[in-house]
């Protein structure tokens, strides 16, 4: 096979995520259609119950909240060179340790100091999460992918251990805390625009967008406008210019997965201080790794994360319309559509790659060559 | 081989070459780096496919497409470095892809009588069960041969082997090689050093710039006349800059370097230089004879198993070495060989590149955030002042032509002002109007009272440039000249192993 | 604990062991050969789910292991389509594998069993049953006789699969290049053997293997696919893979070591260790992936990975 033209810059940024979109919506069309269905309406449905109503984009905006978190996590890793997988597990830390600190002081304690110390605690959960496999992989050499995974599932433990011997409710069936004091509770948009006297929807949407909106500007700042984030792009992309600056590799490494880890904890500020107000045991519930599709698809870059993540929370409100109206489909539709999305956006753009390069070379030619025609009529005529 | 070109680019690797060898002789094939030969061989061996020309093995006209078609023809090939699997044994090394049984072990009980009857014939003593992480290097090469041996090769081509020998190792080769040649196998021998083929060679062949220069029976040759024709430039007359000026301070002072890699071969051993000021130091050299490990430990990238350094007043010895970072503060600047690895961050754009290293000046950061708009004024006047084309701070730096990322680098580092500066390779892959580009700035460095260690392996360049010319050979400095004293012969001479 | 406590809790653990040995099986030789496998999981998954579909419609065991290794198998050759043949990120491809499996199982199960993700309940005839069940329990040697018996086949399967597994790695010219290519791909394309095809041989092996775990679980275990029923198996089976140094052997134990935690648990909760106190079932639960993190940091001896594990291989030069 001769080599394809390389992607010019827009179209590898932009376009070719398109198009893996594109080709993954193919594919979970094609199982729409395998089990009887039609994706068009299926797609209808989708984005009728995604943006069809204001209830519907408030929806979209507060899973988009926890996606930004967890894809801008994924994302810093990435810029420092490291894939991390234990978004999981870090928003799951997070998420313990912004409810414990809850738990224990909002009754003392007013909204102000309360929530603060929340956002703290959480990114400190997440960040101890992060950071111990980011330690072992910088100082010990051992892999970062198989080390997060593990840590993934020994935070899913700990939570259960926490929540069943330590923070149960009395009396309760389910498997979670008691209530927070109201100043540990985030207060909803609904609420907020309230007191502005606007009447809004209710939705589970709340402050923490705007927490998750700081956290991508922060992101933003970070990487390209700070010192210690030029340092940690140079360790991610040349190991070799990083020694040579002199830039400390390892310890980059770990403040990368360390900031890392941070940004995932602060999951729990939107699901636990912002929607439930107490400790539960699903309020990450595959959040982490649909970040990883958030990431890939927003090409490591805040602003694409935060497309992507109104893409992935457009698809899950949706195809939570979906399972409700098209009789047969359950939530795990868009499950698979972001296993697609992840395998073609990720895995296979080098397949992709070549092809979409080939038909700009193969447009651009065409487009030259009907310029000729027009010049000679135009000299012609 | 007749008639044979390969191009790489704008490079002609090989241009119309004929290469012939009598069966059952040693043949020496040698020439500097670029000249053409590692090139030549690669096409024998099925590694690359020539433009044009025809081979002929054994009096047949063959087409060879893979190392397959090689191996088949009976070609063999050790290359610098080798191809093993370290956890695994010499016997799995040898048999793989040939084993003749699907079941191992009789496969191995089948093989090993021929190869115990191989090395008795040839005198490769080699422990088949050992495992190869657990092999000295020479035994390693012995393996390599003893794998195309095995595979049938009557025509054997080794690249640099003596490379990373110590002489012991290497006279032992020498009777190897010997035996197989009494054995009627034919030998190829790619080196750079003249002692070798003097001493083993039947016919040698002499390759520069891609083409053959020279081809003659060992009897009629010697040393001189070899080291003229491999390196062959007249030395440049009327130099510019006027008379010699006094040499200055020194400003590095290095003593007793050593260093060894992981295949504990001795990469720099006991190297000691100085850098005056004012001065051009050239080293000279083959590539692979261990300048990038000396640049790298006087840049503060590795650190030596023994040895000093006096930089500008400031002693580190192996026990606490220099760092990059302090490197930079003493005014020491350094311009890598490896632009795509070390010097730039090719996924940056220019203006994020031309300021690696130097992050943490007031000029660029200030209490930890970067600032950009003077980073992008100082990239464009850098550009602006080393005429990088395109003249646009906001292109990824992997964009630029291989010069143009050159001048980039240079003038990073040269605006710097350093009072000492080590560039390797300043010019390679770099194109005539860069070149003269950057001699010139090198000169004016120098004017301006910078001690410059210059590594290249084009001895134009050093000749041109230099006040004084090292040479390092297997680690060792083993010339050091005044460039007046440096004749073609005597630098040849020197870079392969003869005595001056 | 008595006679019979101690063999429930055995042929409770060889049972709770096995998809784990097939999936550790199945992870070592696409790794040995070089390509990291997260997919262990989806695929196992996957399987069932054929098995459980296969089952139900057509009634046959054979035919329910069929379906069950060939989807298997598809899954391991589009991994390979991504990551051998072209050099895609392998650890990304596993992880979308896992994600699809989840999610497209469920919509398939749902649409075409209505019972929401779930495939119906398989017959005995379907299922695999203990090879043989006697009437009385006994005692003494006959006691230990019965309960190796109760296995099912793909029990001990699983277990001599383990010895064929290494003599296929060492004693084999094939096993022979397929380490080799983990190691050094570019030595092995030099000798003239193609790499490509030796790791898509092992991903072939890699699903076959994949395919009765799966169907293991389907089969044998609970009778129907349920959603997400692997329930982070096949993450365990690659620590006890990583924790058995890629090695057959050693990984056998690793995963009876985790299948004997998995079914010791209840037993162990409420056990009281001096000092200690209680020990909660998650710590238990936990335990195999902080045994294997343990190893990963190196302090208890060094896991070498293959050189070349998770590299693609591009024909340079």
């Amino acid at each position: 096979m001769s080599a394809a033209p390389a992607l010019p810059v827009w179209a590898d940024r932009v376009l070719l995520p398109l198009v893996c979109l594109a080709v993954a919506l193919g594919c979970a069309g094609a199982v729409v259609l395998l089990v009887g269905q039609s994706p068009v309406q299926v797609m209808g449905v989708l984005l009728d119950g995604a943006f069809g109503s204001p209830r519907g984009m408030c929806y979209v905006l507060y899973y988009a909240t926890t996606f930004v978190f967890t894809g801008l996590a994924v994302a810093v890793a990435f810029h420092g060179g490291l894939f991390n997988i234990g978004g999981e597990g870090q928003a799951v830390v997070g998420g313990l340790a912004t409810g414990l600190v809850a738990l224990w002081l909002s009754p003392y304690v007013p909204a102000w100091v309360m929530l603060p110390l929340m956002v703290a605690a959480g990114a400190l959960g997440g960040a101890l999460w992060a950071a111990v496999p980011g330690y072992l992989q910088a100082y010990r050499g051992s892999h970062i992918v198989i080390t997060t995974i593990m840590f993934n599932f020994i935070a899913a433990s700990v939570l259960v251990y926490v929540m069943v011997n330590h923070v149960r409710a009395p009396g309760s069936m389910a498997i979670e805390s008691a209530a927070f004091a109201p100043s540990a509770v985030l207060p909803s948009i609904q609420t907020a625009l309230g007191w502005f006297g606007v009447d809004w929807v209710g939705s589970p949407l709340n402050l923490s967008f705007f927490l998750a909106i700081a956290a991508s500007v922060g992101v933003y700042l970070f990487l390209w406008h700070s010192r210690s984030g030029y340092r940690l792009r140079v360790v991610g992309a040349s190991p070799g210019a990083a020694q040579y600056a002199g830039i400390r590799v390892q310890r980059h490494v770990l403040v990368g997965m360390a900031m890392s880890g941070a940004l995932a904890g602060l999951v729990g500020m939107n699901e636990i201080s912002g929607v439930s107000g107490r400790l539960l045991l699903e309020f990450v519930s595959g959040a982490g790794f649909t970040g990883i599709g958030v990431a890939l698809m927003g090409r490591n870059h805040p602003v694409g994360i935060v497309l992507a993540s109104l893409l992935f929370g457009a698809l899950f409100q949706g195809g939570a319309e979906v399972s409700f109206e098209v009789p047969g489909f359950g939530r795990d539709m868009v499950v698979m559509l972001q296993g697609f999305i992840v395998l073609f956006s990720g895995a296979m753009t080098y397949v992709i790659a070549p092809w979409l390069a080939r038909g700009l070379a193969g447009l651009a030619w065409l487009a030259q060559r009907l310029q000729p025609a027009k010049d000679q009529e135009r000299s012609g005529g | 081989m007749r008639g044979m070109h390969k191009r790489f680019g704008a490079v002609a690797a090989n241009a119309d070459v004929d290469f012939a060898v009598r069966a059952g002789s040693l043949h020496g094939l040698i020439g500097e780096n670029g000249a053409g030969k590692s090139t030549l061989m690669s096409v024998l061996y099925g590694l690359y496919q020539a433009d044009r020309g025809q081979i002929e093995v054994f009096g047949q006209t063959v087409a060879i497409r893979r190392p397959d078609d090689a191996i088949a023809l009976g070609i063999g090939m050790v290359h610098q470095h080798f191809m093993l699997v370290e956890t695994l044994s010499a016997l799995d090394n040898i048999m793989l892809g040939a084993e003749g049984h699907w079941r191992l072990r009789k496969a191995q009980a089948q093989v090993r009588p021929a190869l115990d009857a191989l090395m008795q014939q040839t005198g490769l003593h080699l422990n088949l069960n050992a495992l190869v992480c657990d092999l000295p290097v020479g035994d390693r090469q012995r393996l390599e041969i003893l794998k195309t041996l095995f595979r049938g090769a009557r025509i054997l081509v080794l690249d640099e082997p003596t490379a990373v020998l110590t002489p012991p190792e290497t006279e032992q080769l020498f009777v190897v090689l010997r035996t197989l040649r009494s054995q009627g196998t034919t030998v190829i021998l790619i080196t750079h050093k003249l002692k070798e083929v003097m001493r083993l060679c039947d016919t040698v062949t002499v390759m520069r710039a891609g083409r053959v220069v020279q081809e003659m029976p060992i009897d009629q040759a010697d040393v001189d006349v070899l080291a003229h024709a491999m390196v062959g430039r007249k030395v440049q007359l009327g130099r510019a800059a006027g008379a010699a000026k006094p040499a200055g301070p020194v400003l590095l002072r290095a003593q007793g370097l050593a260093w060894s890699d992981a295949a504990r071969v001795r990469q720099v051993d006991g190297v000691s230089l100085d850098l005056r000021a004012g001065q051009i130091t050239g080293l000279a050299g083959v590539s692979g004879n261990g300048q990038t490990p000396l640049l790298e430990l006087l840049s503060g990238l590795r650190a030596p198993q023994a040895g000093s350094l006096d930089l500008v007043g400031q002693r580190f010895d192996a026990a606490q070495w220099l760092e990059p970072q302090t490197a930079r503060h003493l005014g020491l600047a350094h311009v890598p060989e490896d632009r795509h690895a070390r010097a730039l961050v090719m996924e940056f754009e220019a203006w994020e590149s031309a300021v690696l290293g130097y992050e943490a000046t007031p000029a660029y950061s200030q209490r930890g955030w970067m600032r950009h708009r003077p980073m992008q004024a100082a990239t464009a006047q850098l550009m602006a002042q080393f005429d990088v084309q395109p003249r646009n701070p906001h292109l990824r730096s992997s964009r630029f032509s291989g010069g143009n990322q050159q001048k980039l680098v240079l003038a990073r580092e040269l605006n710097q002002a350093p009072r000492v500066l080590l560039v390797g390779q300043p010019t390679r892959g770099v194109d005539i109007g860069a070149i003269e580009f950057i001699h010139g700035r090198l000169r004016a460095l120098r004017e301006a009272g910078c001690a410059i260690l210059l590594v290249s392996s084009e001895l134009d360049e050093i000749l041109a440039l230099s006040d004084r010319v090292l040479v390092m050979l297997q680690g060792r400095l083993v010339g050091d000249l005044d460039v007046a004293e440096c004749t073609e012969l005597a630098l040849g001479r020197l870079m392969s192993g003869g005595t001056p | 604990m008595d006679e019979t406590q101690w063999l429930a809790l055995l042929t409770s653990t060889l049972r709770l062991s096995t998809p784990l040995v097939l999936c550790a099986l199945a992870g070592l030789f696409s790794e040995r050969s070089g390509i990291v496998d997260i997919g262990l999981e989806g695929k196992m998954l996957f399987a069932a789910f054929a098995a459980g579909a296969v089952g139900a419609w057509y009634g046959s065991t054979l035919l329910a292991l069929g379906a069950a290794m060939a989807v298997a198998i598809a899954m391991s050759w589009l991994h390979g389509f991504a990551c051998v043949r072209y050099p895609g990120d392998q650890v990304v491809s596993g992880l979308a594998l896992n994600i699809i499996a989840a999610g497209l199982t469920v919509v398939l199960g749902a649409a075409w069993f209505g019972q929401g993700g779930q495939t119906p309940a398989l017959g005995a005839q379907v299922r695999m049953g203990a090879l043989w069940s006697p009437g009385a329990p006994g005692t003494g040697p006959l006691a230990w006789l019965q309960a190796l018996l109760s296995l099912d086949l793909l029990v001990l399967a699983s277990l001599a699969l383990v010895p064929i597994a290494w003599w296929l790695l060492y004693r084999t010219r094939f096993g022979l290049r397929l380490r080799a290519v983990g190691e050094n791909p570019h030595m092995v394309e030099a000798a003239g053997v193609s790499v490509e095809r030796l790791r898509f041989a092992a991903l072939t092996i890699n699903g076959a293997l994949c395919g009765l775990a799966g169907s293991y679980l389907v089969l044998a275990q609970s009778a129907q696919f349920s959603h997400n029923m692997t329930a982070g198996r096949g993450f365990m089976a690659l620590a006890a893979l990583i924790f058995g140094r890629w090695q057959p052997g050693l990984a056998l134990w690793a995963c009876l070591l985790f299948g004997f935690l998995d079914a010791a648990s209840i037993r162990l909760q409420g056990l009281h260790i001096p000092t200690v106190g209680e020990v909660p079932v998650q710590l238990i639960q936990a335990l195999p992936y902080v045994l294997t993190v343990v190893l990963l940091a190196g302090f208890v001896g060094k896991a070498v990975a293959p050189a070349a594990l998770g590299k693609p291989y591009r024909k340079e030069r």
